[in-house]
């Protein structure tokens, strides 16, 4: 009998009880602040719903798929992930290929290493709020890029084109995001064995082989995570069109979906259509991060 | 086990999600409406306001003992519609908020988060005779006041004296009346170098950025429409088209910026003008020697018939409070004569009254500056009291941004598509 209650707690709790136990604070506060609220939006986004007041006597009709169809054939939702698909083409190869090459960079250097480290990590510590003060400063029209440009700035400048516009904010989290990256890859170098280099210079190989045939494929497990995270961190992009091109301009050519579930959730009244475009983005991104992991990962 | 958990995590947590659905049984309305007892209250966060409000609850303190206010700022947030709506949301409202944005009742009335002032006695004429027939652009489609009426802001153009004598325009009497006046002295800036932009309305696309340079031409224009009467868009008209085109123009020319200024473009005198209410004399005080004019029509029609945007903001009572009644006598209390006359004192903006030049007369003829918009106050134009307003808003911004400030497509594209969408919105779909 004993034996049998042993074997239907350990199938339910696994082997080691204790480790649910000491996990179960996380899973609550995970089940509280994630799980709940991601459950409430995808069943928003099956019902006509706006936000009540308690005591309020408000129907909230099940309307199937009319939301999706909604978002789906919203030519600002279109563009938003059209935006969004820019951003993430320049921003995941950049962050990934410069924070690789200068934690490679840094992890070489003998002098100041300290202050380099922090030097790259500040703007990441920094509210994004401040920093994109500093660049307004630097590409608004008067800005100091287009004093250096002279006449070979863009017209229109930076932050009002719509060609630039979008690259400029990806280049901008690229700059930011990047000391976080360096950091993981800089801990990933420290378990790459020094005996694989040396082997590799006994073959005649010289800094790009080793690079290339080395440290690359030894970090690739940091690798994939900066991918996914740059992706992730990316597909929610808020902050910066919101500041740096005043809404999502021009013309909605720095929106992102995020920020149209802001405008359409929060101002416009409409959650149930901005916890459809939230229900999709999250798909796309799992889509997107599982087809990375695949090639980066591979099977092994 | 790997996957029961999430899978059971997950079914949990929509079938939680599936039985709250926000909704609940219908609160003793009729007992708040009657009981009486200590309220609290958020005033906006503007300093001469604060002071007033203040100085208000203070007053009525000191006389109602049992029935006492606590007032506090608006907490801070992306905008202060955003805050009351999640206060509204979370059932934690205070009993009345002071600078109430009208574009954002109907959401507010949507959410069941106000409470119409038609249940109490003698509201209703209580409104209109403070405010005239004015009061009837705040009435909702269902005919009741969800807001009373506080003040306003009738936006004017403000010009930059020094500026302009620096272009060679004359600064006491500029002509600025109609469209072709205004695009010739904004040429005369610009060429001349007097300041790096005619005017500098914010060139982004929050929905309400159109208040400030659309609405108030339009309203000039039509002789007071609204952007929407009728359930239908009123934009998509000869006269739209004309306020479009010009503001086409000074985008075009390159004498409105389309990049967004961070700051105050009139203050720090990158503008020679902007589109602003009586608010701001106070807060350019001395470092701009100002001027203020109607805002232009095609035509120059007499000041004395432009009409403009109100950029009002109003009092409304939320549905959380429990004792209503003493929220009502405050809401009276508080937009009394005498506190009335106190408001305009300490913050220059108008009381939303019916012949206010004449209820105030010492304090016009010692404040000259604010006479004009005393004068300007009694025709302004509301934004539409219709469901959907703000995303009615942002459809038009969206057009207006398009085809006016990008140029992307042709005025007449742009608002056709978007007075189809409007309509469809205003119709409550």
């Amino acid at each position: 009998m004993a034996a049998a209650t042993r074997t239907r707690v350990a199938a339910t709790l696994g082997r080691h009880p204790v480790g649910m136990i000491l996990a179960a604070p996380y899973a609550v506060y995970l089940a509280i602040v994630f799980a709940y609220p991601f459950g409430f939006s995808i069943w928003i986004s099956f019902h006509d719903y706006f936000f009540a007041a308690p005591g309020a006597i408000v129907d909230h009709p099940f309307v199937g798929l009319d939301n999706y169809k909604a978002v789906l054939t919203d030519p600002a939702v279109r563009e938003s992930f059209g935006n969004i698909g820019v951003f993430l083409i320049i921003n995941v190869p950049l962050t990934t290929a410069l924070a690789l090459v200068l934690a490679v960079a840094l992890n070489r250097v003998v002098h100041a290493r300290t202050f380099l480290r922090v030097a790259f990590y500040v703007p990441y510590v920094t509210a994004s709020v401040a920093v994109v003060g500093v660049w307004l400063f630097l590409f608004n029209s008067d800005g100091l890029v287009n004093t250096v440009l002279g006449p070979l700035a863009p017209d229109p400048s930076w932050l009002v084109n719509e060609g630039l516009a979008m690259p400029v904010i990806a280049l901008f989290v690229t700059w930011k995001q990047l000391g976080f990256f360096i950091l993981l890859y800089l801990a990933a170098l420290q378990n790459v064995p020094k005996e694989l280099y040396e082997s590799a210079s006994v073959d005649g190989a010289n800094g790009w082989n080793k690079f290339w045939s080395v440290t690359v494929p030894a970090v690739r497990p940091a690798t994939a995570l900066v991918v996914i995270l740059a992706l992730i961190t990316g597909a929610n992009l808020f902050t910066e069109p919101y500041l740096l091109t005043g809404g999502g301009g021009p013309n909605g050519a720095s929106t992102s979906p995020v920020l149209l579930m802001y405008q359409r959730g929060l101002q416009q009244g409409e959650p149930d259509f901005a916890a459809a475009i939230g229900v999709l983005l999250v798909i796309g991104v799992l889509i997107v991060a599982w087809i990375n992991r695949r090639f980066i990962e591979g099977r092994d | 086990m790997k996957r029961t958990l999430p899978a059971i995590l997950l079914t949990t947590t929509l079938a939680l999600a599936a039985g709250c659905d926000g909704s609940g049984g219908g609160g003793d309305a009729a007992k708040a409406n009657a009981a009486t007892g200590p309220i609290t209250i958020w005033l906006s966060n503007n300093q001469e306001e604060l002071a007033w409000g203040k100085a208000m609850v203070e007053s009525w303190n000191s006389a109602h003992s049992d029935q006492t206010i606590t007032a506090q700022e608006i907490p801070a947030g992306k905008s202060s519609e955003e805050v009351i709506g999640a206060a509204i949301t979370a059932g934690n409202a205070p009993c009345l908020i002071w600078n109430t944005a009208p574009a954002a009742i109907p959401q507010f009335q949507q959410q069941g988060g106000l409470v119409a002032l038609d249940d109490f006695d003698g509201a209703t004429q209580y409104i209109t005779d403070r405010t005239g027939d004015t009061a009837e652009q705040y009435k909702s489609p269902d005919g009741k006041f969800y807001q009373l009426p506080w003040k306003s802001n009738p936006v004017m153009i403000f010009y930059n004296k020094d500026i302009f004598a620096k272009a060679g325009l004359d600064p006491e009497k500029p002509a600025l009346s109609t469209y072709d006046e205004f695009l010739t002295a904004a040429r005369k800036i610009k060429s001349s170098g007097a300041a790096p932009a005619a005017i500098y309305p914010a060139p982004t696309s929050e929905f309400f950025q159109s208040w400030f340079d659309f609405y108030p031409l339009f309203a000039a224009e039509t002789d007071g429409k609204q952007l929407v009467a009728d359930q239908k868009a009123q934009f998509n008209s000869p006269e739209g088209q004309k306020v479009a085109g010009f503001w086409k123009t000074l985008y075009d020319e390159g004498l409105a910026p389309k990049e967004a200024y961070n700051g105050d473009s009139f203050a720090d005198k990158k503008a020679a003008m902007a589109i602003v209410g009586p608010w701001a004399i106070s807060v350019y005080g001395d470092k701009v020697k100002w001027g203020a004019v109607p805002v232009p029509t095609s035509t120059g029609k007499p000041a004395e018939q432009i009409k403009t945007f109100s950029d009002a903001k109003n009092v409304a009572m939320y549905s959380a409070c429990q004792n209503r009644a003493t929220a009502w006598e405050v809401m009276k209390f508080a937009t009394s004569q005498e506190q009335d006359g106190a408001l305009l004192d300490k913050t220059g903006q108008m009381p939303l009254r019916k012949d206010l030049p004449t209820a105030y007369p010492d304090y016009f003829s010692s404040h000259a500056d604010y006479k004009q918009f005393a004068d300007q106050a009694a025709r302004t134009v509301e934004v539409p009291n219709v469901p959907n307003s703000v995303a009615i808003w942002q459809a038009f911004r969206d057009a207006y941004s398009e085809s006016v400030i990008f140029g992307k497509k042709p005025v007449t594209d742009s608002f056709s598509g978007a007075a189809t969408k409007v309509d469809q919105l205003a119709s409550g779909s």
